[in-house]
């Protein structure tokens, strides 16, 4: 490693910084999709030529890729190494859940970068696809129980070979989505971004040089480490033990478990996945990918200041049972891996909190919500409203949970109701603030919200919800109390009813004038309730975040 | 004879012109927190006025603080049933990407966000007629609770607006002040929560601009002033105050906006079309981009989290990167400059006010380039080197391992690269060369790091004005008249209805041309540009599209040919890829009347003839540049002449800024008496 001076090293950090954020960028506003153009559910960074280790990832990608986008580049070179090969102006690209984790919608353009005919680094992009065929719109089939059955899986094919695109496979693409049209936009986006990434890196070599750039990576990296290691050791010395449920995988209605074994011991954490639930048939499964790239994300969250990239993962052991609920194999479906991860990143706040009670964060809403409706217009084309929504974070020691936020895996801003009305035939009846739902606290948690919709369709509207907490509601800490549970219900001739699988629903059908109302969990209660200053508590009836009823049962606050 | 008048948080700076005889004069007062009107007479009596002064213009950062400091009306807000937490819901976002702490206080309670029963679809169909007598008790409850002021924001009242007028008017009826904000007044475009925000901060900033405007306007009355009064806006142009009182969120960013305009006319005059204006304080560094001679405009500014305006503004980029930023060595071994600021109070340790963390301030001084028996602003008498050098030594040098001169370097290298990327954000980013653009700094600071920024980013030059630190008020006097206005269209360009819509963008125009004609100040013509926001069908953001018509005889003479053809323009100026054959929507239509404002010669600010180089020099000091001693040449920089020459490394004094010109690049006074500083 040659010697880099301090000064230098934080410029190039910057500017390294700045080309994966400026990709991100560009795909935002280039995407069709709003899952990318509007949820950010995208990400970009440099990786490393041998190892697939990331270097550098944008600020603003979603968190879970930062962690599993590694895997993916993984991929990638153990593909050229058993034969595909590699020169410049090739472009991967491919989907596959167990070689690069997440879901089949998220596709990963994986493309070298050269310098003088020698692969210098590896460039990505992954992001979140609309549609990729399976049995239902936007592939979040609650009832899957192969991959087969969620959409098209492609393992790591050149797109792009010496410069020349594959028309074939593009072909293949477009035969394989409701919404062909759309996937297209969104990888020429995300070919946009590879593009003005690799303008970037290379007029950013020219200025400074190859060997300054590898210096400048494993200083990083090293520093990474070094904060991550002395975060570890702010920590206990000992075995730490959390365990949170997830209602049911869709299919069988049983709980899960996710169950972990933190121990610190001489600057090193390991986290032990061993006890927990063994692989499910519903589409609840990860892979290991997903589950590294998920406690990633919840110990950035722990320890904000840590910079992102794989040094962060040195001084961290995992243990994750192959073929388990957290190690899942092909062809486990995982379409709703988010509701793992962030039961999973539940775990890991839980644990840290019982290490250190006074840095402890409260579980926040737990659920991604993921709301489909959709039916056909008047003249014959078919519409589908796919969203996800909002709920509470957790009480924590700085403040009360915030309300209504985007979950710990994403940085999503939410369409605005007027967008998804101008776009569907649907009403928003209610969209406002849950009260009573987030834990009681000294800190409570932030309270979730109320979506309620009418359908405007004149033909039938078919609904499929994939969310989770409907049974086991997020966690309080330090004496808080939990947050409300998730719930979901539909209008029917009859009256209102609700999913037998808690949260998880598909084929429900709804007419005009009826309607769907989704209720989301807020987050847990930091401190003992009791403690809460009587001025908040009345501040909190005031408003109607707390009411009068829930102050005297859960404060024990009369006025 | 025109004033402006810029107040900042310590010193209200004025700069007046005579347009006939292109004579100025410049004031610096002291300025008064809290009372911003003290310093601002004070400022026009130094100057001998305001009898007899013809136009005042002003730019202000009352609302600004009101909006920072969280000091606006206590605001009622009346809104669709089902709706009312649509501001605290926000777009369900959170303060930052990592770390879950930290919550959000809307700026009106919930209890005073009341729900009336009606509704209007996203096709405009009116479902719910709103009752008239339901918002008036909504109204009578609010008042109640002791609301101020009042938004009104309905659901899709940007399709429609029958239901929110018909509210209005309702609560006009019985307000009992003027402070009424409705959101197809303010803002008639799609997206719930941005059009909001906007209302609500509008309302919520009513009453205090208008107490402060009429403040100014009864001090002006009594002291004889009978001339225009005028508001510097966000977008860079300038208002009536009665425009003001109504749209007084259009002033959030008015202060720094007449520094950008000031910096755009220095930049086109002195031959620099292309410009990245820099605003060093205390606690920020402020960039903005000035292109083809045109200041750039953002749809939309996040003041605080949650806290947003929709409302056309010149973009300014901040980082927390200035003259207080404290330096540290973090737990991972690297050198950070900022966020964290000393502020004014303690400051930089230099500074003797019990400051003990180094700042970015105490290492200039270190290495030489500012001048310790000097300090700019004349508060202090001198500044403590040696406090300063030990503070560096033991907070960062120690742990780097560096001795002081070389960790003082290292935290100016440091907060430089900062800079350059706030610079880079906006230039490279978006696609520009930094070749082909000056660098051009206001205020004090800036110009002590414009030849690092050079050589950091490869700006093609770096531009000081000769008079930095009244730049913002010299940005008021000449700034043009500007009024905007939007509408959310949503078309399809394939069935586009060319007629309607030219009918829509002639009637647009002439109502932004009646607000600017109402305005009364002089101006040389009146300018009209339309703007659509578009993009491929099934896309959600969208691009700028400017469309090259204007309206003559009654008619624009827009086609589906020429907005197809600006639309691809624009989109492959952004994004490298078209994607031919895919069906184009047009989203949005903008619409700006601008009265541009008679030329002010800047040549009147040239230096006078009869100064000479020798007169000008200062001797030499010891300067620190990369790793070592050089004897920099002093100058007084306001005595330089036309035409002189100074070869880095050299220091430039002036009473309001201090100049670095670097080894290796060269400074010379152009024909106005601006400093180019460019490479050898």
């Amino acid at each position: 490693m040659s010697a880099l001076d301090a000064v230098t090293l934080a410029v190039l950090k910057g500017r390294l910084e700045q080309v994966a954020d400026e990709m991100d960028a560009t795909l935002y506003r280039s995407a069709f999709n709003p899952i990318i153009a509007e949820a950010r559910d995208a990400c970009h960074g440099l990786y490393h030529a041998e190892t697939g280790a990331t270097l550098v990832q944008g600020t603003k990608g979603l968190p879970i890729f930062v962690g599993a986008m590694s895997f993916a580049v993984q991929a990638v070179i153990r593909r050229v190494q058993a034969g595909a090969g590699l020169e410049p102006g090739d472009t991967f690209l491919f989907n596959d859940p167990y070689e690069g984790g997440t879901h089949l919608n998220d596709f990963r353009l994986v493309r070298p970068l050269f310098r003088e005919g020698r692969l210098f680094c590896w460039l990505a992009s992954v992001g979140h696809w609309l549609d990729i065929g399976g049995n239902v719109p936007g592939n979040y089939n609650p009832r899957a129980t192969e991959s087969h059955q969620e959409g098209v899986r492609i393992p790591p094919v050149k797109l792009i070979r010496a410069g020349v695109m594959q028309q074939d496979i593009l072909d293949i693409l477009a035969a394989n989505s409701r919404v062909p049209q759309s996937n297209w936009g969104d990888l020429n986006g995300q070919l946009n971004a590879l593009d003005l990434g690799e303008r970037r890196l290379h007029a950013l070599l020219d200025e400074h040089g190859e060997a300054k750039l590898h210096a400048a990576f494993d200083l990083l990296a090293d520093r990474a480490a070094a904060l991550m290691e002395a975060e570890i050791r702010t920590l206990p010395e000992g075995a730490h033990v959390f365990e949170d449920y997830l209602d049911n995988d869709g299919v069988t209605d049983e709980r899960l478990t996710i169950a972990l074994d933190m121990t610190v011991a001489d600057g090193v954490l390991t986290l032990d996945f061993s006890r927990s639930s063994g692989a499910c048939l519903g589409p609840i499964n990860i892979s290991e990918a997903t589950t590294v790239a998920a406690c990633y994300v919840a110990l950035k969250h722990a320890f904000p200041d840590v910079p992102a990239n794989a040094g962060v993962l040195r001084p961290t052991r995992f243990v994750i049972p192959d073929g388990s609920l957290l190690g899942a194999r092909a062809p486990r479906p995982v379409a709703g891996y988010t509701e793992t991860i962030l039961r999973l990143i539940g775990v890991i706040l839980g644990a840290l909190g019982r290490a250190v009670p006074a840095r402890a964060t409260a579980a926040p809403f737990g659920t991604i919500n993921a709301l489909s409706l959709s039916g056909q217009r008047g003249d014959g084309t078919r519409w589908v409203m796919f969203s996800f929504f909002g709920g509470g974070l957790g009480g924590n020691p700085e403040s009360d949970g915030l309300h209504h936020a985007n979950n710990p895996i994403s940085t999503a801003t939410i369409p605005p109701a007027e967008i998804l009305e101008a776009a569907y035939p649907v009403m928003f009846t209610q969209w406002a603030l849950r009260p009573d739902s987030g834990g009681p606290g000294l800190h409570r948690g932030g309270v979730g919200a109320v979506y309620e919709i009418e359908a405007l369709s004149p033909g039938v509207t078919e609904v499929a919800l994939l969310g989770e907490r409907g049974r086991y509601a997020p966690f309080g800490v330090n004496g808080g109390g939990d947050a409300a549970l998730n719930r979901f219900a539909w209008q029917t001739d009859a009256g209102w009813e609700s999913p037998p699988m808690a949260s998880k629903v598909v084929g429900v059908k709804i007419s005009a004038g009826q309607r769907v109302r989704l209720e989301s969990p807020g987050g847990g209660g930091w401190g003992d309730p009791m403690q809460r200053p009587r001025e908040l508590i009345a501040r909190d009836i005031r408003l109607g975040h707390v009411s009068p009823a829930a102050a005297m049962r859960d404060y024990g606050y009369a006025p | 004879m025109i004033v402006g008048v810029d107040v900042g948080g310590t010193f209200t700076d004025l700069f007046l012109c005579d347009p006939g005889t292109q004579r100025f004069r410049t004031a610096k007062v002291p300025s008064n927190r809290g009372d911003e009107a003290v310093g601002f007479m004070n400022g026009l009596r130094a100057l001998g006025g305001p009898a007899g002064f013809e136009a005042i213009v002003h730019g202000t950062t009352v609302g600004t603080n009101a909006l920072l400091e969280r000091k606006g009306a206590k605001l009622g807000v009346i809104t669709t049933q089902g709706f009312r937490d649509v501001l605290e819901m926000r777009r369900r976002d959170r303060r930052h990407t990592w770390g879950l702490w930290g919550d959000f206080t809307p700026i009106a309670d919930r209890d005073l966000r009341a729900e009336v029963a009606e509704r209007t679809l996203a096709d405009g169909t009116v479902r719910t007629t709103v009752d008239a007598a339901a918002v008036q008790a909504a109204a009578r409850d609010l008042l109640a609770r002791g609301a101020e002021a009042c938004a009104i924001v309905f659901i899709n009242s940007y399709a429609n607006p029958a239901n929110e007028r018909a509210a209005a008017a309702a609560v006009r009826a019985m307000w009992p002040n003027p402070h009424v904000s409705v959101s197809s007044e303010i803002l008639p475009e799609i997206r719930e929560f941005e059009r909001a925000s906007t209302t609500a901060l509008n309302a919520y900033l009513q009453p205090v601009v208008a107490g402060y405007l009429g403040k100014l306007e009864a001090a002006l009355g009594d002291a004889g002033f009978g001339g225009r009064f005028h508001i510097v806006q966000s977008n860079g142009g300038i208002m009536s105050t009665a425009t003001a009182r109504g749209v007084p969120v259009r002033t959030a960013l008015s202060g720094p906006a007449a520094g950008v305009i000031a910096a755009a006319a220095i930049a086109r005059a002195a031959g620099f079309d292309n410009a990245i204006t820099c605003d060093l304080g205390g606690t920020s560094f402020d960039v903005s981009l000035v292109t083809g001679g045109r200041m750039a405009l953002a749809a939309q500014a996040t003041i605080d989290f949650g806290i947003v305006i929709r409302s056309p503004m010149i973009e300014i980029t901040t980082i927390g990167a200035g003259g207080g930023s404290i330096a540290h060595v973090d737990r991972g071994g690297l050198l950070q400059v900022g966020p964290e600021s000393a502020g004014s109070r303690p400051g930089p340790v230099c500074y003797g006010q019990g400051g003990t963390r180094p700042t970015l301030t105490d290492a200039n001084l270190v290495l030489g380039r500012i001048n310790a028996e000097r300090p700019i602003g004349g508060a202090l008498s001198r500044l403590d080197t040696e406090g300063a050098k030990a503070a560096i030594a033991a907070h960062v040098g120690a742990p780097l391992g560096l001795d002081a001169m070389a960790a003082a370097e290292a935290i100016v290298r440091v907060a430089n690269a900062r800079m350059a990327g706030a610079i880079r954000l906006v230039s490279i980013e978006r696609g520009h060369d930094p070749q082909r653009f000056a660098a051009l700094p206001f205020g004090g600071g800036g110009a002590l790091h414009v030849g690092a920024l050079i050589k950091e980013v490869g700006l093609g030059a770096a531009l000081v004005p000769r008079f930095p630190g009244v730049t913002s008020a010299l940005g008021c006097v000449i700034a043009d008249v500007r009024h905007d206005q939007v509408r959310t269209l949503n078309l399809s360009l394939d069935t586009l209805d060319t007629a309607a819509l030219d009918a829509r963008m002639v009637a647009e125009a002439t109502a932004a041309r009646a607000v600017v004609e109402a305005a009364g100040l002089p101006v040389s013509r009146i300018e009209i540009r339309f703007e659509l926001d578009m993009h491929y069908a099934g896309q959600t953001h969208t691009v700028g599209v400017p469309l090259p018509l204007h309206v003559m005889g009654g008619t624009t003479g827009v086609s589906r040919a020429i907005i197809l053809s600006a639309f691809e323009a624009a989109y492959a100026q952004a994004f490298s890829r078209l994607l031919p054959g895919l069906p184009v929507r047009i989203v949005t239509l903008r619409t700006a009347a601008i009265g541009v404002r008679p030329d002010f010669d800047l040549a009147a600010l040239a230096p006078p003839a009869g100064a000479t180089v020798e007169g000008a020099a200062r001797g030499a000091r010891q300067v620190w540049f990369d790793g070592a001693w050089h004897a920099a040449t002093v100058w007084s920089r306001l005595d330089l002449p036309v035409g002189a020459r100074i070869h880095g490394p050299a220091i430039l004094e002036q009473p309001d800024a201090t100049v670095v010109v670097d080894p290796g690049l060269v400074a010379r006074v152009d024909g106005l008496g601006n400093l180019v500083i460019e490479r050898e």
